[in-house]
């Protein structure tokens, strides 16, 4: 790896942590528009109902108010659109029903907008709301997902047993899975649950929309990972503005872990009531309603079985699988459990044949799509959870299970059961290193230490792999997205040799500011301050596709490089009409263009100049300036992985876990900055035992949420993690990118859960304890563990 | 929030007299009441902050008993010299509510005027048997917790200070329930010249109870064996949640009994 201080491989420091750090950070709330108004929504408090009276009246009679709307205001206009098709077993397309973008006569989750009031002031707005009047017939709620199934309560007319698809892949193996599940020499299944998260990003959702009719111009400055992927789907499906007269603008946006991704109804609403009320109209999330209205990640409810022949080579795997929809589909949600999920089941393991069955059911719960890891985190949970049971079933140790099963590095390009072709990896070497880094040897010892002071230690491991880097546009095409999944970049050269990029890869803690300026200084060789990196507005930036799924470096980097390589191709022509020499004779290293062999030179900012006061220059050949638009579309997936391992203590007494070590070793290709790729391996590792230790978005049978604030939802502090121990050492770069990157921000979200849940399993097993459900709450655990009989109340 | 006028009054005496205005509330340090507000759950003509009251602020260490007035934040406490050498499991058990913003603002009053069934001071005020001063009476801790969010405090009664006998032996054991931290069950047992008692918070759906059972054994026989070889105490009548059912909770109250004991 290149070690030089500043560049590709220089840990160098977040130039963004300026302004985040002295509060001079500028996020959607920081804006205020001239004259703006408030909106405030009046939300449903029960989780299904018919909408009998709502009249608003007295409401919009109070002071300040501008306007009520209901859904009366909205009719002709679009509903809030999916971006992803499923096509079922039956070659069925999937239930879509309308998602208003307020309640049309009826409430399908608590938290379903139905009225907003805008007025001058946000108290005025929230007076004005206790006047409306509202009347909601309650119905009976659907919220467990089997339950829901058998039908009789339908969210949707259109779904009357609640199945949105009912989904087969790869369904050719179907039968031939379950010959080899019925052969096996052993079988192991394990049923489990894949928690229901909130996403909780530290910043709550904003938006402002702005019409200026003189120019017949909307602005919507929001909170979002992709300003014009928001674009298109409002502009085009929802409120018909086309794209010239429509611009989206994602300032500092304070964390997404993909809740930011998708396009809401808050978005359109200010939209439309701007033009409306021609005032600017303002949204600010309270916490609650983050709550109830962010697209939430996760809950799957999985039947895994793993297939061993007498030598504990796998022979099959099967997973049936039940993923909650929530009560609309919000943007992405049909992918998540299918195409992001079904197409990683075969790990790093070389099971031949593999089966899965997802059924996504619509419940009156708050809508679910990609959280962290998205899919991916379900499919290594899954399979890393049933690997390690069947281990100690076998008797053997389940980092020998998985080596023997491993992919090994001299079978890549590695063409999988489950559609995708992994480019390269090295996973002996992760697991290798992750079990030196835990000290295998000396566990023994510390739990025989721990057992003295009456607490039991575990030891787990799980090794992981990703497809990040999403997406070639023609597979995810054919596989059902609504759009392409290219990146783009310009690269603009100043006069004086500075250089400005405007990238569709949004950042939103991610520190792409830092780290795309480094590629840039590395291949132009001029200093990381000279280079400007811009994203966020829709009018600035070329059409990009936004930040998600771990594709900003090996995408959105890639259209970067793109743009960079025909700069260098320019300027060399440029250069060789200055040096009057060949161009196949001109050399370009550390920011000069050389004649090889002699010591004629010109600098690169010699040659920006030259680009734009073209006095002395091949005018007929080449044009003037030094500019440059690429758009990456990937040839396939990167596929990162690593082996993960957690050491835990169990206090038998009261089921408390203490997180003692973890450690992580990953593979994500070449890295462009340690210093960053560290911290997103310690942010996604706290989600993940977040995810496995902590959080639980849960809904009583009434559909009323039991966890809708910081007093029940819990969040990882930092007293709950240990110091993360973090090794990037193992490197097989990617294959068909030019960076040779894979992608890290999702990897600690993804490895961590198995390992943890293994590490208690691992403490518990001489307890008899085989399996305990996330999240592994003191409860949880102890009643594993003493195996009580009481159930938790309501 | 709703509108409300803001009284600051000088004296106890002026507290009162504002207090009588309908519909108004006193405030302390606002980290129960100022929430609620924000939620609109309450609608208060005037809010009386008692906060700025010399009178209700400060801690006097006796010989014998330790007086907290009302208006003291929890950070004072837990920072304050003499009630660590008198009643160290008081000053630890301040030392642990909520966090630093909480602690500098929260106050003993709001806490036991308030009387959470998941606070952590009334286990202290009932373990430790302290008396609760008001603008107008002394009240003994068990006739003064009445059930959940329920005390004896009368309609405008401001609550003083409290009065902690020193004890010979006490401590608290918190088990923190994950999400909020408050006690999802916290014990405070005590030996005391009079006696040994045991008073447990988070767990009950009465609110804050003393161990009877605990409290026999442990008079007999100060350590964690003696509770060790009780039944864990009935999980009828516990507070079930997400976080705990009843049956955890009643073993819960048995474990932080235990270490309670062993921390003092
Ligand atoms: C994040 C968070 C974590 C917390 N964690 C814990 C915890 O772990 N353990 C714990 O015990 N508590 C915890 N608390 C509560 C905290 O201790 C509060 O300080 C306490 O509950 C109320 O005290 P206050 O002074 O803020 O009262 P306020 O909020 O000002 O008032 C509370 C109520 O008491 C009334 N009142 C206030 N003072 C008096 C008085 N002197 N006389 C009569 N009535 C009065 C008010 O009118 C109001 O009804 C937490 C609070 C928060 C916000």
């Amino acid at each position: 790896m290149n070690k030089q201080m500043t560049g590709i491989g220089a840990s160098s420091k977040r130039r963004e942590d300026v302004r985040f750090l002295t509060g001079k950070g500028q996020y959607t709330d920081d804006i205020n528009r001239h004259g703006q108004l408030y909106a405030h929504f009046v939300r449903s408090e029960v989780a299904h109902g018919k909408i009998t009276k709502l009249d608003a009246s007295a409401a919009a009679a109070a002071p300040g108010v501008a306007h009520v709307f209901t859904s009366k205001d909205f009719e002709g206009v679009g509903g809030v659109p999916c971006g992803w098709l499923i096509t079922d077993k039956n070659g069925e397309p999937m239930k879509e029903p309308k998602h208003p973008i307020l309640a049309e006569g009826k409430v399908r989750h608590v938290g379903d907008p139905i009225a907003v009031v805008v007025a001058e002031t946000l108290a005025q707005a929230r007076d004005a709301a206790e006047l409306i009047d509202l009347e909601i017939e309650e119905l009976p709620a659907v919220i467990d997902m089997r339950e829901a199934l058998k039908g009789g309560v339908a969210v949707h007319d259109e779904a009357p047993d609640n199945l949105c698809y009912d989904w087969e892949f790869v369904a050719e193996n179907k039968a031939a899975v379950d010959e080899a599940i019925a052969r096996a020499a052993h079988v192991t299944t394990l049923e489990l649950v894949n928690n229901r998260l909130v996403a909780n990003p530290m910043e709550p959702r904003c938006a402002i929309g702005e019409y200026d009719r003189a120019g017949d111009q909307h602005t919507l400055y929001t909170t979002s990972q992709n300003p014009h992927v928001i674009r298109l789907l409002m502009g085009a499906f929802v409120l018909g503005i086309p794209e010239h007269k429509l611009r989206v603008v994602a300032p500092d946006v304070g964390g997404g872990f993909g809740t930011k991704i998708y396009h809401y109804a808050e978005e359109a609403f200010v939209t439309f009531a701007a033009k409306k009320l021609n005032k600017p109209v303002k949204w600010t999330a309270s916490r609650s309603e983050a709550f109830m209205s962010d697209a939430q990640g996760r809950d799957h409810v999985t039947k895994v079985e793993l297939a061993l022949d007498a030598d504990n080579n796998f022979t099959a795997l099967r997973c049936l699988t039940h993923a909650n929809m929530g009560a609309y589909l919000s943007t992405f949600a049909p992918c998540i459990p299918t195409w992001l999920h079904g197409t990683l089941l075969a790990g790093n393991y070389r099971t031949p044949l593999i089966f899965t069955n997802v059924k996504a059911v619509f419940t009156n719960t708050v809508p679910v799509d990609a959280y962290r890891g998205a899919g991916r985190p379900e499919a290594t949970y899954q399979l890393e959870r049933v690997i390690d049971k069947a281990a100690r079933e076998l008797g053997v140790s389940p980092i020998a299970l998985r080596k023997q099963n491993f992919i090994k590095p001299d079978q890549f390009p590695y063409q999988t059961p489950v559609a995708v072709v992994y480019d390269t990896g090295d996973y002996d070497a992760t697991m290798d290193k992750v079990v030196e880094m835990a000290d295998l040897a000396g566990f023994d010892a510390r739990k025989a230490e721990a057992k003295s002071r009456g607490k039991l230690r575990g030891l787990g491991f799980a090794h992981y792999i990703e497809a990040c880097g999403i997406a070639p546009s023609s597979l995810v095409g054919a596989l059902g997205a609504r759009a392409g999944l290219y990146e783009a970049a310009t690269v603009r050269v100043n006069p004086t040799g500075s250089v400005s990029v405007f990238t569709g890869s949004h950042s939103h803690g991610q520190g792409h500011e830092t780290t795309f300026a480094q590629v840039v200084s590395d291949m132009l060789g001029i200093p990381e301050d000279q280079i400007d990196i811009v994203h966020g507005d829709t009018n600035r930036v070329p059409f990009g596709m936004g930040t998600y799924g771990s594709r900003s470096l090996a995408v959105g980097g890639s259209a970067i490089v793109k743009s960079v390589e025909k700069i260098v191709s320019k300027a060399r022509k440029i250069a060789a009409h200055l040096l009057e020499a060949s161009e196949a004779d001109i050399t370009f290293e550390d920011g000069q263009f050389k004649v090889a062999g002699t010591d004629r030179a010109k600098a690169f900012g010699e040659i920006a100049l030259a680009a734009y006061v073209p006095h002395q220059y091949p005018i007929e050949e080449i044009e003037p300036g030094l500019e440059e638009t690429s758009f990456y579309d990937p040839k396939n997936f990167t596929y990162p992985s690593g082996g993960y391992a957690c050491e835990v203590e169990v206090d038998p007494e009261t089921g408390v876990v203490k997180v003692c070590a973890f450690h992580a070793a990953d593979d994500f290709g070449n890295l462009v900055n340690p210093m960053i790729v560290e911290g997103q391996i310690h942010g996604g590792v706290a989600q993940g035992i977040g995810q496995a230790m902590l959080e639980h978005c849960t809904f009583d049978a009434d559909g009323q949420p039991q966890a809708g604030s910081y007093m029940d939802y819990a969040m990882p502090r930092a007293a709950d993690m240990p110091m993360v121990n973090i090794d990037s050492s193992c490197v097989t770069p990617c294959t068909h990118n030019p960076l040779g990157v894979k992608g890290c921000g999702e990897a600690g979200a993804i490895g961590s859960p198995p390992a943890f849940v293994n590490a208690v399993i691992d403490a518990l097993a001489e307890r008899g304890v085989t399996h305990i459900d996330m999240p592994l709450t003191p409860q949880a655990v102890w009643k594993a563990i003493h195996g009580a009989s009481a159930v938790a109340a309501e | 929030m709703y509108a409300f006028d803001y009284v600051k009054p000088a004296s106890v005496a002026d507290a009162v007299k504002a207090l009588s205005a309908e519909d108004a509330q006193p405030i302390s340090g606002g980290q129960t009441l100022i929430p609620t507000l924000k939620q609109r759950l309450g609608q208060p003509s005037a809010l009386v902050d008692l906060t700025k009251i010399a009178d209700l602020v400060g801690i006097e260490a006796g010989s014998d008993s330790v007086l907290v007035k009302g208006a003291t934040t929890h950070a004072a406490v837990a920072a304050h010299e003499g009630v660590m050498q008198a009643i160290p499991g008081l000053a630890k058990l301040a030392a642990h509510i909520g966090d630093p913003q909480v602690r500098n603002r929260g106050t003993i009053g709001g806490s036991v005027a308030n009387n959470d069934p998941a606070a952590c001071y009334p286990a202290a005020v009932l373990g430790l048997g302290a008396t609760v001063l008001t603008d107008r009476r002394e009240i003994a801790a068990d006739d003064y917790f009445q059930g959940m969010f329920t005390t004896a405090l009368e309609e405008g009664e401001i609550v003083t200070g409290v009065r902690f006998p020193i004890p010979e032996k006490s401590a608290y054991a918190k088990f923190v329930q994950p999400a909020s931290r408050f006690a999802l069950t916290g014990v405070y047992a005590a030996k005391l010249k009079g006696g040994v008692r045991v008073a447990v918070t988070g767990a009950s759906e009465s609110g804050v109870f003393r161990w009877a059972e605990a409290e026999a054994a442990l008079a007999s026989n100060w350590s964690p064996e003696a509770v060790e070889t009780l039944a864990a105490p009935a999980a009828d009548g516990m507070i079930g949640d997400i976080h705990g059912a009843p049956d955890y909770r009643a073993h819960l109250v048995k474990v932080m009994t235990k270490r309670a004991v062993a921390a003092a």
